[in-house]
């Protein structure tokens, strides 16, 4: 029946095509740095006043749990009429769907550290900021790590429903591999995808390794 | 503003609900599929097919999970499952099921949206019951509970409020993803969206947005309900913890 060879990879076609693959890995790319980047700036303070202030915990927790439960392909939709197709949609989604995964790791990782630890920095004449920045967030590191890793994975994984208003990296090729009816096409993009994954993730978790080098020596 | 107007004029025309021919229009093989251009017959539509999808996740993930953690073996690998699934795009499962023998259409999102439906299910069911207290399992077993009474009449009953927790995720996650088959000529609420956008008409695509949202965030109350209903008073406490 298949009278066009319709193979599930090739090689040549990766070759021929690798200019227009690499511009939409770096486009993916980009787009889930810039976007992780983004939400972190917006969580991180989130988190704090969250952590300082425990009658403003549920409404943050609250606003970001429903942004999170609007289905992505819905809240391109909502978005798209208003700052039209294209990246600056996708890039206001990723943020969104990041900012859950991060301000409850980063909270959780806040309130893990020990009291007795904060209340010796008090003790020791520790201004709050010099608090937050030198004793609760190196001991909150390997929650926020975590945290990163996760929304970083997903947002690799959600850029592609970008395709939704036309902008979706990797997930261009998957859908136009779709639309022509090519295997390979998409096959290229979605390992693309796992391995940009992948290597986001283990960078990550080697850089939370290098920021955290007493937890190794406890383990050790 | 227009828009919003125009996403109301969509939302507040009733033929926009009922569709023009009634809820389902014949196929050419003559069987019947629900009309693409009801809101209520796109609605059943959906909720049809993340109950299909949920439904399979159930049937694999459930008993897998329950076994698994009787057993407590295998943790390694549920983690794993989770983590890939995590990083596949649930685009690239969909396109590559429908350019497969499967073809573009409902299964291939059914499929989809079940093994996406499947790790929340399968490592809330490992982690309830691998991590029922030792000393409860040694003290049953003392009594002399042969292990599959102790699995059915123990370790379930503690696990429960995880499993719980775990269908509600995969059931809001895959009434979230469902949306994505407007892109694979399947149906369900992603159609309005997907319509409006191509017809560059963007009161409906927000109309259809705004429905999407309210489906999502409905179910995720139910679920909430349920996760709490079947829960045992004394464990709500550590079941909140928990998600």
């Amino acid at each position: 029946m298949d009278a066009v060879p319709n193979p599930w990879f090739s090689w040549d076609y990766v070759e021929r095509n690798w200019s227009e693959v690499s511009e939409q890995l770096v486009i993916h790319t980009t787009l889930t740095l810039q976007a992780i980047l983004i939400a972190f700036l917006i969580a991180f303070p989130l988190a704090v006043v969250a952590r300082r202030i425990p009658r403003l915990a549920g409404p943050i927790m609250g606003i970001s749990g429903v942004l999170y439960t609007i289905p992505s392909f819905a809240l391109f939709g909502l978005l798209a009429p208003f700052t039209g197709i294209g990246r600056t949609t996708v890039l206001i989604g990723l943020v969104a769907y990041a900012l859950l995964v991060l301000v409850r790791n980063i909270v959780v990782g806040l309130q893990g550290v020990d009291r007795d630890v904060v209340d010796a920095a008090r003790g020791l004449g520790y201004t709050p900021a010099r608090m937050l920045f030198q004793v609760e967030l190196p001991n909150a590191l390997p929650s926020i790590v975590a945290g990163l890793r996760i929304a970083t994975v997903s947002t690799v994984a959600l850029v592609t429903v970008g395709v939704v208003v036309g902008y979706g990296g990797l997930g261009q090729l998957m859908f136009r591999g779709l639309q022509s009816d090519y295997r390979a096409q998409i096959m290229t993009a979605t390992l693309l995808c796992l391995a940009l994954a992948l290597v986001l993730d283990l960078l990550l978790a080697l850089a939370g390794r290098l920021a955290t080098p007493w937890l190794r020596r406890r383990a050790s | 503003m227009s828009l919003v107007s125009d996403a109301w004029d969509y939302l507040t025309t009733w033929e926009h609900w009922t569709g023009a021919n009634g809820l389902t229009t014949a196929t050419f093989d003559g069987g019947w599929r629900f009309a693409q251009d009801s809101i209520i017959a796109l609605t059943l539509e959906h909720l049809w097919m993340s109950f299909a999808a949920v439904s399979l996740a159930i049937i694999v993930a459930l008993p897998l999970g329950l076994f698994l953690g009787h057993v407590r073996r295998g943790g390694g690998t549920t983690v794993v499952v989770s983590n890939v699934t995590r990083a596949m795009p649930t685009l690239a499962l969909l396109t590559l099921f429908a350019a497969s023998a499967i073809g573009y259409g409902n299964t291939a999102v059914i499929l989809a949206a079940a093994i996406f439906a499947f790790p929340p299910i399968l490592t809330n069911a490992y982690t309830g019951m691998a991590d029922v207290d030792s000393d409860i399992r040694e003290a049953a077993i003392g009594q002399g509970l042969t292990p599959r009474q102790v699995a059915l009449r123990v370790e379930l009953p503690l696990a429960i409020p995880l499993i719980a927790a775990g269908l509600r995720t995969s059931t809001v996650q895959t009434v979230a993803t469902v949306p994505l088959a407007a892109l694979v000529a399947g149906g369900g609420l992603g159609v309005i969206v997907n319509t409006g956008l191509a017809t560059q008409r963007y009161g409906q695509v927000l109309a259809g947005a705004v429905i999407i949202a309210a489906l999502a965030l409905t179910i995720d109350f139910v679920m909430s309900r349920v996760q709490r209903a079947v829960t045992p008073a004394p464990l709500r406490e550590a079941a909140a913890t928990a998600a």
